[in-house]
Formats: structure tokens, sequence, C-alpha cells
């Protein structure tokens, strides 16, 4: 049950883009890391991730 | 489970749905339970997700577990990115279902329960669905390509323009039309009109909090914005009790109307991330609150639907919209059964995410079945109020009678008594100065949700969830117009962009507020007309919007149509080709109608003759004399934009017919742009945790 109620938590939070940047942390380290780059502050990553997503027909009648 | 086991359940589901249908269609009682409703639609949906989409995804599809999609090949980790299949249904969803599905059935309620029912059943399996999963799979399989492109890319230059051009025309009229509501359910009401102000300050409180004062903390920041909002609903009941504030928020409508347009130009210009993208957070937890808690109403207080299965206005001579059953039903209500604005979402957005192409149905069907519940409960708020009550809110002053004591002597004439203490009573227990007259199908949702939620959940609070349902339709409803003003300006920068290229940059300070102006007249002007206009506005600018969103239906069902004989698959071009017949007749005698009709209520050649000629004799009262020739230069413009319209959709089919018989006699076409098979290499386990 607990389990459960997590994962739903969890789908919550990605649905809203809540945990947007901890995914954005795991992208990074998984396949930029040798690139040597340090990833964007919280704030920078939320900045550009907000912009993008505003871009295009987003909503319907 | 034993195969035996899973056929007899699925039998007694279609055994249960039967009767349910036919108990609703055949009723002829005083009432009929909303709970048939509920049955049937739950039934009717189960059974062709069950059976119907699913041999289209085999047959006729063939989608392939194995083909790695766009969001697998391409994925840059975030457009293109492969989704948990339910975070990708709900993105879908969000982006599906706006007002629309709210409004359409309330307005058809007009003809009676038993129509827009039916439609909103059979249009949505048969229609609707197959259209947004169809166009979705295509998409998939051309890397994410919009409607438009893919129309350019499959039956040639033709389909794309068409796509593009009806998609603007939606997007005035949606926004015109939508304005209306609004202006209509805040005309005279500080309360509903504080409400619905605050809610821009605080899309902004939460904008700021998002952006600087705690970065990306969503949840967090749409918690507080959805308790302000609350607050607000509280606040507006305050205020309206205060003589010395109320006067600053009781307007006319044409004074609101202008407040609408200047917001709407605001929100254009503004950053996304002050106004846009938080109202959108908060527009959509409500969207998906209210209509789970209405939902769970329905189901906890199974209220009576008081209105007849049919009334005698399938003659055309309805008081909210003019016009017979037989096209109009299936104009008034495109959201819920068929939106063509839907293969927007399904075409460009949604492929990016989808993460295997096994879930094309639960999310291009699925979607599109929960958009149609949605409607069905619309349907069931509007027809549980007493008919006399429905009709008295729902008809402008020039249907029915400008004063209360004519129209409820109309209304009553025609066998639905209502009185105009009945009314005062509910305005009173709304919180309302009168319910008279409040055209645009927001009022009378709200006052049947009210209702609802007052019976379920104590009668004390009626005139909070009142407000609370105008705020709900408001917010959203404001979230289209501002989106929909930015897409409209990012297409028009485009278009503009061909003539002078320094005016398709689309972050060049005068190109965007000379785009953003344009896109805002375009809309207001349509809004102001119909604010002005004495029967209500509604009554010309919905089947308006109807027409045009069934055309863009009918383009995407064009697309995918030519796209199946193209593949060799003339023999099930059947599953999109019979819903683009069917679009083909309605839309085209909807516009015939509309065009040659000489009732003046259907007919814009017919309405804009008889003005002239009372003009000209000096017949009309000094007021309307005044806006008669705008009126006059308005519904020749309508006429002539339906005949645009109907002409673009008639080249659309007409092209891809070319291609398909081409196709079919074996002569060259444009070659399928399908992209080549590449192996899927996700764990199926890992996308789906």
């Amino acid at each position: 049950m607990r389990k459960r109620l997590k994962r739903v938590w969890q789908g919550i939070r990605q649905l809203s883009g809540d945990d947007a940047y901890e995914r954005y942390l795991q992208h990074h380290a998984a396949h930029h890391q040798h690139e040597g780059s340090a990833p964007l502050s919280k704030a920078e990553f939320f900045k550009r991730w907000q912009d993008r997503l505003w871009s295009g027909i987003k909503r319907c009648c | 489970m034993t195969h035996l086991a899973k056929t007899i359940i699925w039998i007694l589901i279609a055994v249960l749905g039967a009767s349910a249908v036919g108990g609703i269609a055949l009723n002829r009682g005083e009432s009929i339970n909303a709970l048939w409703f509920i049955t049937a639609a739950v039934c009717v949906y189960s059974l062709a997700y069950r059976f119907y989409a699913a041999w289209i995804a085999a047959r006729v599809l063939v989608v392939d577990e194995t083909r790695a999609t766009p969001a697998e090949r391409l994925n840059n980790g975030h457009d293109f990115l492969p989704t948990n299949k339910w975070i990708v249904f709900g993105h879908h969803f969000a982006a599906i279902a706006g007002p629309g599905p709210l409004v359409g059935p309330t307005l058809a309620a007009q003809f009676g329960y038993l129509p827009g029912t039916l439609w909103l059943l059979f249009g949505a399996v048969l229609g609707g669905c197959v259209q947004d999963m169809v166009t979705l799979f295509l998409s998939t399989r051309r890397d994410a390509k919009s409607l438009g492109q893919m129309a350019r890319d499959e039956l040639g230059a033709l389909g794309g323009s068409a796509a593009l051009l009806a998609t603007f025309a939606i997007m005035v009229i949606l926004i015109a039309v939508l304005g209306l509501v609004v202006v209509n359910a805040m005309k005279h009401s500080p309360w509903a009109t504080f409400t619905v102000a605050a809610t821009i300050p605080i899309a902004m409180i939460v904008g700021v909090y998002m952006r600087h004062l705690r970065p990306g903390q969503v949840l967090e920041a749409s918690a507080l914005g959805v308790a302000l909002l609350l607050l607000s609903v509280a606040g507006g009941g305050w205020l309206d009790d205060q003589p010395s504030l109320r006067g600053g928020f009781d307007h006319e409508g044409l004074t609101l109307a202008w407040w609408v347009m200047a917001y709407g130009f605001a929100a254009a210009i503004l950053p996304v991330w002050l106004l846009l993208a938080p109202r959108d957070y908060l527009s959509t937890y409500m969207k998906l609150g209210t209509i789970t808690l209405l939902a769970v109403a329905i189901l906890f207080l199974m209220p009576e639907v008081k209105m007849p299965a049919l009334t005698q206005f399938i003659d055309g001579t309805g008081p909210i919209f003019g016009g017979k059953l037989f096209p109009f039903v299936f104009i008034t209500i495109a959201c819920g059964a068929i939106s063509g604005f839907h293969a927007l979402i399904s075409s460009g957005t949604t492929p990016k995410l989808l993460s295997n192409e096994r879930d094309i149905r639960m999310i291009g069907y699925g979607g599109m079945l929960l958009e149609s519940m949605v409607a069905m409960m619309a349907m069931i708020a509007a027809t549980v109020l007493d008919p006399g009550v429905f009709f008295a809110i729902n008809s402008a002053a020039g249907a029915v009678g400008a004063d209360p004591a004519t129209a409820v002597a109309t209304i009553s004439a025609w066998g639905y008594p209502v009185t105009v203490e009945q009314m005062q009573t509910l305005a009173q227990q709304m919180g309302e100065a009168t319910l008279f007259a409040r055209t645009g199908g927001a009022p009378s949702l709200a006052v049947g949700m009210a209702s609802i939620f007052g019976s379920a959940f104590g009668d004390g609070l009626l005139a909070m969830w009142y407000h609370f349902a105008i705020m709900f339709e408001a917010i959203f409803i404001l979230t289209t117009l501002d989106a929909g003003t930015r897409v409209g300006r990012f297409m028009l920068q485009d278009m503009l962009g061909n003539i002078w290229p320094k005016m398709g940059e689309t972050s060049w300070t005068p190109s965007v507020i000379v785009s953003s102006a344009m896109v805002v007249s375009a809309w207001g002007y349509f809004l102001y007309i119909g604010v002005i206009d004495p029967n209500g506005g509604v009554n010309i600018l919905w089947p308006l919007f109807g027409i045009a969103n069934q055309m863009l239906a009918a383009i995407a069902l064009s697309v995918a149509t030519g796209i199946l004989i193209k593949s060799d698959k003339l023999n099930k071009a059947w599953v999109t080709g019979l819903p683009l017949v069917w679009l083909i007749i309605i839309t085209s005698t909807a516009a015939w109608e509309k065009l040659t009709s000489s009732d003046v209520r259907i007919g814009f050649f017919a309405a804009a003759n008889d003005l002239s000629s009372k003009l000209a004799a000096g017949s009309l009262p000094v007021e309307k004399a005044k806006i008669a020739p705008q009126l006059i230069f308005n519904l020749h413009l309508d006429a002539y934009l339906t005949l645009f319209f109907v002409v673009l959709l008639w080249l659309i089919v007409l092209d891809m017919l070319r291609v398909a018989v081409r196709h079919v006699m074996g002569k060259p076409v444009l070659p399928l742009t399908e992209t080549p098979h590449s192996p899927s290499l996700l764990e199926a386990e890992w996308v789906r945790d």
C-alpha cells in the first residue's frame, strides 16, 4: 500500500514537472558526464525547461 | 481468468450497455436517473476500447511494439523523451480537454437530452477517438511531424496550407466565443468578476514563486495557488456584500469585453513564466479536481434528469441557437464527440513522449474517451435543471423578451413552466442579481453543478459552489484564451515572415506587439459583435466555431484516409473514411443552411436582409438602429467565412481523392514518408516502472 502511494506521488511529481530537475541531473550524470561540463543550477534549468515547454500548441478547446 | 469467463463478462457488459442506451432512448417518463447515462457511457466506451480500438490498432494500423518510436530514436533528454505511458496519458488528456466539452453539450441540451447523448457516445467511439488515435499513430511513424506538415508531405501543398489556415481561423473564432462565455458569466456579477479578475494576480504570484522565490518547486507553488483561488471565491462573496466595493466590479458586457481584450493582449506579450505557465498549472489542477468531484457527486447523488428526451426545438425554432436537429446538434457538440483540434496535439506534441507504439490505443483512443465522459457529465449537469429554468438562463433577451415577466411567459407557453419568483429565489441562492438571459452555457452549467454539489455536500453553500464553478470554467477559458492568442501570434509571425523576414523573428519586440495586436483585434472583433448582438452572439459564433472545428477534423481524417489508401489498405480505409463522409455531410449541410436558409435565425444573408429592410423602413428601435449597420456587415462577413471554410474543406477532400484515385490506378503519387523500421532497444520494464 505504501509503495503504491509512493508511486502515485511520483507520478504526480513527474506529471507536474516537480521532479524535472532531479531527472535532468540523472540524465546529465548518465549521458553528459564525460563532456566535463557541470550541470545547470536548479534556477537556470527551470528557466530553460519552462520556456521550452511553452513553444507550440499546448492547449486545445 | 479463463477465456470463457472473460467472454461472459464482455457479453454482460454488452447487454448492460444495450439496456442502458435503450432505456435512455425509449424513456418517455417524467424524468430519468443520471446513472443510466453513466452506465451507458461506461459500457459503450469499454466495449469500443476493448474491441474496436484493439482491432484498429492490430489490423488497420498494425502497431509494432518492436519498433523504436521517435521519442527513443531522437531522444535528446527534453523534447523527445520516452516517458511512462500514464504520464503521457496525463499530459495528453490535460492538453485536449478544454472548456469545449462543457459548453457544447449544455447548448445542445435545447434539443432534449437524447440527441446530444447519442452523438457523444457514438461520435466519440466511431469518430473522435479514431481520429485522435490514427493521427497519433501516423505522426509517431513520421518523426512526430505536425498535421500540417503531414498534409503537405502526403497530399501536397494545398492540404498543408489549408491545415494552417483552418487552425488560425479556429483559434480566432474559438477565442472569441470563449471570451463571450466568460463575459456573459461576469456581466453585472461583482462576485464572479472579482473572482475571475483575482485569478490573474494569483497566477502571477505563483509564477514569481516558481521562477524566483523557490525555483522549480512546482507542486508547492501550485498548492499555494489553489488555496488562493479558493480564498478568492470566498473573498468575492464578502465583496458582494460591501456596497462601497461591489460597484467597482459591477460592469456591462461591453466594458468587460474590452477588459478581456486588454488582458489577452497583455498575456500574449508578457513572458510565459509570469502568467501563462502558472495559470496553466492552476487550470489543470482545478479541471482535474472539479471533474473528479463532479463524477463522485453524480455517482453519490444519482440526480434525476428533468429535461425531456426530445424537445419541440428539433424543428429548428430553438431559443438558444436556431437550426434543426440535423445537422446542428453535430455542429454544436464538437469537443466530446469529434474535435479536429485534437489532431494538433496528437501530431507533434504527444508522439515526442511516446515510448512504445503499443500505447497508442490507450493514449489516443482512451484519452478521447475520457474527454467524451467529461462532456457526458456536462450534459447531465445541464439536464438536471428544470427545463424551464434551463431555458430561462440560456435564452437571449432577443429570443424570449427582455423583461422577466415576458421571458417566463414565453418559456412557460412552450410547455416548460417557470416563474419569476422561482428564478429570483434561484438567483438569490446562487448569490446573483439575476439569472435571466445568461447565455453562453457557463452560468447554467454552474447552476447545475452547484445544485449537484449542494445536494451531495450540503445545501448551505450553494452560492459558494456556483461561484466556484464559474471560477473553474473561467480559469481554463482564460488559459485557452492566452495560449490561443500566443499560438495565433506565432502562426501570424511565421506567415508574415514569408513577406518580410524581420517580422518572422518571434522575439523582435515590434513584431511581437504588431502581431499580437492583430490576433487580438481579430478575435476581439467577433467578441465585440457577440456582446452587442441582442440575440446573444453565441447563436452566431458557436455554430461558426463548430463548422471550423469539424472542418479541421475533416482535414485530419482526409490525411489519414489518404495515407491508408496509399499504404494499400483500401479495404480498411473506411475506418477513417466513414467518419470523414459524415463530417463532410454535416459540415456542408450546416454551411448550406447558414448561407441559404430564409429563416432569419439561421441564414446569415436572410438575417442581414431582414435587418437592412427594417433599417430602411425605420421600424427598428433607436438603439438597435444604431448598431444595425455593424450587425449587417458582420452577418455578411460570417457568411463569407462559412463559405470559405466549406470551400477549403471540399478542396482538401477532392485533393485527397485525387491522390487516392491516382494511387489505385497505379499512377505515381507523393511517396509515403514513413520513417523506416528501427528496432526498439528500450527494455519494457525500464520505461514502465
